[in-house]
Formats: structure tokens, sequence, C-alpha cells
């Protein structure tokens, strides 16, 4: 029996409601293979594309070009060329008259962010899927749990995937007590005990990766394995200047400039994204905090925690991925004796947001 | 972690922060506690449309409840705040701020100028703009272009429930005197805001939306207006930029200048008296500093130069509509040398 596969709106973060169908990557009539790239979407805070869930042939483009659909809207429709044109019909009219915008297939009920306190510190934290091992993403410098949103909710496809706001950042309490890199990994594994996650996968990325290297050594016991996206802590060379900026800048001209440099795309940043930054960046406590973490981490212009020796003789798989045109931390630290090695040659610093099918592909446990 | 409050509540939540962050913040204001003089019912007024309620409650005596005496109490927080304390005072509608001149232009907006800077005068005064309520000429005015006139006084002019939050902090961490005018219009917006404290700089516009045809600048409650004219524009293929500056004084004379480079055509949307207002204070600036960028003449939107009329009809007629600030961006379009 052949299958038809609805192509839909993706719901990419917490806040989507909607997004706008940016252009048609894939005609009318093609022949698409899974995980082949369709159609490119945009939402309030950036653009991403949506792959092929399953094989055959692209019978339907629904949604039009620059039509904005709630998420769930139907854009498109794969079968097999066997399917006759009058099922596909029955089919398009049978979703449309069902499918009532807000309500996705996980429904309102999949819960918000939840909080923990960490040692009397509030921690935020998202928590998507209920299979297979548990993940935890750990977002990078002056990021937030919302970086993961192409990543979270695919993930926990197969896994219990939890995302947290490190302190100082996103919804976590503003207050660093230790910013040094053992504070933060002692936080990450003090979290996964409170949560009562036993054995668990780390995905870290940038500042983020750091944190699940040093993880990891404190806690080989129970860390299954370790992939680090752009990480710090392997090399010393890295973009002083672009890190002292954003932790003291709240000016939107500038963080426009900034927000640029983390992608090989710079079209990428929206005004949503500068402007998300901006609001993180005007909370109490942010900028101490981030100047904290700075100090900790910056000897100079270079970074003075590397790790490299230390985790090359871990024990424990480590993937390293990297994107090419990353101009933050250089694409040449992602060289890692023993270690599972991907560059990505179309991503800068966020390849989890600019190249995020294949990040997602490449993130299996 | 943000959530949906109203542009009152935000203000509210705003003066309450800031009151537990630091004990010199304090309240004043015709009812600001309660006004019927009864214990009981101290806690349950909160100024003319209730944007303080509650505030007695939680820091008692902070929270002064004046007579009927603009001029009085409008000059003691001014007096308070050269002494150390920082004084949050409602004077219900700008309309009424004419009793109290003297101490406003005169005397907060001088006194670090002419004790050589050693005075600081970190008072806050709040008060209600706007057209709409019908409430007639005395009530509806939008006066913030009469104290952006003054040197020494800084103007805040929020639309947003999260800009009213941040802008109202900043404010009340200032040193120098601000004017805060929330129309009273937008008081039951909603929009996210963040339950954590943050300020917003006095002196940097907003970008509400990106566009390459038109920048149109709006303030206050004229920013939804303007949005309410982009989103139909957009349907015709007209894409406009609204620049939101939130404070008109300072003003961010750069981001303006950069939209209009950009797009080479200004739309200003104020809703204030159309003589000496922002608008033309605006269209001024991006003609002397900005004509080479023009392709068509500045347009400015505003109400006919008379009183706010009491009659609904004339009154919703007097008001700078959707429909207006559209035609305004078709002419600058439309404009042929």
């Amino acid at each position: 029996m052949s299958q038809i596969h609805p192509v839909t709106m993706p719901k990419w973060g917490l806040s989507m409601q909607e997004g706008r169908v940016n252009r048609w990557i894939a005609n009318s009539g093609d022949f698409i293979q899974a995980g082949a790239e369709l159609v490119e979407v945009e939402s309030d805070k950036i653009a991403g594309v949506i792959e092929a869930a399953g094989a055959g042939v692209l019978r339907r483009q629904i949604a039009k070009e620059n039509e904005v659909l709630p998420i769930g809207a139907l854009l498109g429709l794969i079968a097999d060329k066997e399917v006759a044109d009058s099922e596909i019909d029955t089919f398009v009219a049978e979703f449309q008259s069902h499918f009532v915008p807000g309500e996705t297939a996980e429904g309102e009920l999949a819960a918000g962010p939840e909080t923990v306190k960490v040692r009397g510190r509030t921690i935020s934290y998202l928590r998507r899927g209920d299979a297979g091992e548990a993940v935890l993403l750990i977002h990078g410098f002056a990021g937030d749990k919302n970086n993961w949103l192409f990543n979270h909710e695919p993930l926990a496809a197969t896994n219990t995937v939890y995302a947290l706001d490190l302190p100082g950042h996103g919804n976590s309490e503003k207050v660093i007590d230790d910013p040094s890199l053992d504070g933060f990994a002692r936080l990450v594994l003090e979290f996964a005990d409170l949560l009562q996650i036993g054995q668990l996968h780390l995905v870290g990325h940038s500042l983020g990766g750091a944190i699940s290297l040093a993880a990891t050594l404190r806690g080989r016991d129970r860390i299954k394995s370790v992939t680090v996206i752009s990480s710090a802590a392997l090399g010393r060379e890295i973009d002083a200047e672009y890190l002292r900026c954003l932790a003291k800048t709240n000016s939107r001209k500038e963080l426009k400039v900034l927000a640029g440099r983390l992608f090989a795309n710079e079209g990428l940043v929206t005004r949503q994204l500068v402007e998300d930054l901006l609001r993180f960046k005007r909370l109490d406590g942010v900028q101490a905090a981030l100047e904290s973490i700075l100090s900790e981490f910056l000897d100079g212009n270079q970074q003075r925690v590397v790790l490299r020796e230390q985790v090359t003789n871990l024990g424990k798989p480590i993937r390293v991925i990297w994107g090419e045109k990353d101009r933050i931390i250089p694409a040449s630290h992602a060289a890692l004796a023993g270690a599972e090695v991907h560059t990505l040659p179309n991503a800068g610093h966020m390849a989890h947001m600019e190249a995020a099918n294949e990040v997602n592909k490449l993130l299996q446990f | 972690m943000a959530r949906k409050i109203s542009f009152k509540q935000a203000i509210n939540e705003a003066i309450a922060q800031e009151m537990g962050r630091d004990e010199t913040v304090i309240v004043m204001g015709e009812d600001n506690a309660g006004g019927m003089g009864a214990d009981g019912e101290r806690d349950a007024w909160g100024g003319v449309l209730g944007v303080t309620k509650g505030l007695y409650g939680k820091y008692g005596d902070r929270v002064m409840d004046t007579p009927i005496s603009e001029s009085a109490f409008v000059g003691a927080a001014i007096g308070a705040a050269a002494c150390g304390l920082r004084p949050v005072v409602e004077l219900m509608f700008v309309d009424f701020m004419g009793v109290c001149f003297d101490q406003i232009f005169n005397q907060a907006a001088k006194f670090r100028y002419m004790f050589g800077g050693k005075a600081v005068t970190p008072v806050v005064v709040r008060t209600m703009i706007g057209a709409g309520f019908r409430a007639a000429a005395q009530h509806s005015q939008c006066l913030y272009s009469l104290f952006t006139h003054i040197p020494g006084l800084k103007c805040v002019v929020p639309s947003s429930p999260y800009d009213a939050k941040g802008l109202l902090i900043q404010s009340i961490r200032d040193d120098d005197p601000v004017i805060f005018f929330e129309h009273k219009l937008l008081y039951g917006l909603e929009s996210e805001v963040p339950e954590e404290s943050y300020a917003i700089p006095l002196g940097e516009a907003n970008i509400v939306r990106e566009g390459d045809d038109v920048t149109i600048v709006a303030i206050a409650r004229m920013v939804h207006v303007a949005q309410q004219a982009a989103e139909e524009l957009a349907k015709e293929g007209i894409h406009v930029e609204i620049i939101d500056p939130r404070t008109t004084s300072p003003l961010d004379e750069e981001t303006i200048l950069d939209s209009v480079a950009h797009t080479g055509r200004l739309v200003v949307v104020d809703e204030s008296h159309p003589r000496c207002n922002m608008a033309t204070d605006i269209a001024a600036l991006v003609a002397q500093k900005a004509f080479g960028d023009l392709k068509s003449p500045v347009k400015t939107v505003s109400g006919p130069h008379a009183p706010v009329p009491f009659s609904d009809a004339l009154e919703d007629l007097y008001i700078p509509s959707p429909a207006k600030v559209m035609n305004a961006v078709k002419e600058v379009l439309e404009y042929a040398k």
C-alpha cells in the first residue's frame, strides 16, 4: 500500500505560531528522496529548510510562496506516482476539514519550560520526548535553550531530550556563583542528579561544548557519549574581541553585526533574532554574568582552558561537529584524535541552526 | 520568564520592582494610595485609572496620596529628588501640567545645569496622554512636544507593555528629570514582558518593522496605527519600515536617518497638535541631515490645529487613522518631481 506523506508547517521553538513559505526548493512532480530538501520556511526568528520525511513524488504544492500559515498547516504532499489523484484530493480535503490552527499533532498539551533549583539558584529547562536514552543539550555563551529550536523536537522523536539555560542565561537566574569551567561542569551533573537522569549523552555548543567535555571528565561513569559543536576548550584561538563586545554592548546596531558573525549566511539574522538578543542583554545582572564568564575563560585574546589532551583518552565516544565557516572559533580545532569528526562546508559557528538537518542526522544516540 | 501582561500592569510592576530594589524610590500623586481616607479603601484606588493599585499594600507610606494641588506636590517631588529620593509622581492628565510648569521647566530642568553639575534631580513625572477616551479637550492632548522643547528634561513615550516596563525602570534609575507619557488607550494592551527587571536605554529607537519602501516614524499609540497601515500596505506590495523613537528627548536621530537613507521616503505619524510637534521636528531633522537621501518630500500625519473634540464622531476624525497613514505613504511613493 502506497503512503501519502503530508508536509506540514513545523513548530520551531516555543514561540512559533505561524511561518512564511519562502520558496519551494523541490518542484511539483519531482521524485523526492527521503531527507531531500523540499521547502524553505521562515518563522519570525529564523529561516530553515523542511526535508522530506519519506520518499515519493511531490504531488502537490499546496502552500504558495510568501504565504503565511499556522503551524501544522498542510504545505504539500508526497506520494508514490501510483497513488491516484482522486485519493490525493480526498486526503487533502480530509486534512483541511480536520485542521484547526493552533492544535498541533502533539497538541497544546506539550509542556513549556520547567525550573529546578540547583544549589539554590533557579535553572530553567525544557524537556521533550520520553523514549530512548537521555540527551542533554547545552547552549553557548550568551545563548539559551531556544538555540536548539531546530534540533530539540526532531531528537525527541527517539530520545528524552533536555535543554537547559545555563546560569546567567535564558530564563535561569542571572547570578553565576561559580563561572569557572569546573563550576559549570558540576552544575550540569547536579542538574542531571536532581532530575534523576541516570546515564546520559551530552551535546554542547561552543561554551556548552567545553562544559560538556569538562562534565564528561568529571562524570565518566554516567556520560555515555559527548557531542560538541564548534566547541571551546579545544585550542587557544578564539575571537575574543567578539566575545567582549557581545558581553558589553546593548546597541541594536552592534548586536546585529555581532549576530551576523555567528552565521555563514548573515541573511539568517532576522530583526526578531536581534531583538531577542537585545531583550536578554537588557535584563539586570546579565552583563555582569557574561563578564564573569569571560574573566574565567579568556586569557588575553586566547582561551585559558584547553582540554584537548585530557579528552583524547576519555574512553567515551566523542563526536566533534564544526561549521567550516566558523568565524568565532576556527574549524581547525575540530581535528581531535579518537573522535568522530564532521565538518560542514556551509555553516558558521551556529551549525546546529544553520545546517540543522545535517546536524540532526549526525546526532544519533 | 516572559508572560503576557498589560501596559498598565507593566508600569505597576516596574515601579514595584524598583521600590523593592531601591528604598529611595517613592510614589506620590492624587489617589495613588487610596484617596478615600479610610484604611480599608486605601489600597483600593491606585490612581485615577488604577495604575499604582496594590503598591500601598506592599510599600506602605512610601506611596503617598497628595491633595489636588499639582504645583505643590510636583514641586515637593522635585525638591525630594534634589535631596536624595527618587520620587515617581503621577500627574493624572498631561493637560493639567500647566499649573506646575515653573517647577518642571524652570526648576527641575535647570538644577543640574545651574548648579554646575553638583545637583541631580532623579524625579519621574508619570502622566496620561492621548485622545480617543471621550474625555473632551482638557483630558485628551498629547503634549510631549512641549516638554521635548525644554533642555534638561527627558521625555519617554512608550508604545508597548515591554517598552513601558523597561523604559520606566530606566527612567527611575536616571539622574535627570523624566516626563513619562502614558497613552491611556494603551493601558489594556497586552504583550510578552519578562518577570525580571530590565532597563531600556533612553535615546534608543525601536525598529518595529523592517521594510524597504517608506520609513514611518510613529510615536506612542500611533505605532499601532502605523502597524495596521503597514499590514494593509503589505497586501498591496508596499513594505514600510516603522521606527518608534520611544523617547522624544533624547531622540535617536541615527536610527531615523539610517532608515531614511535606506528607504528615501519618510512619513511621521504624531497624534499631538500639528504645529511645533514631534512630526515637524523629525521632518526638519531629516530635511537638514538627509536631504540627499530623500526621493520625495516628507509627509506628516497629525490631527488638525484644533482642540480635541468632545463629539465622538469628530474625535474619531481628529485622531490619525490607518487610512490617513496609508494615504500619506502612497503620496510619498507616487511623488514625481
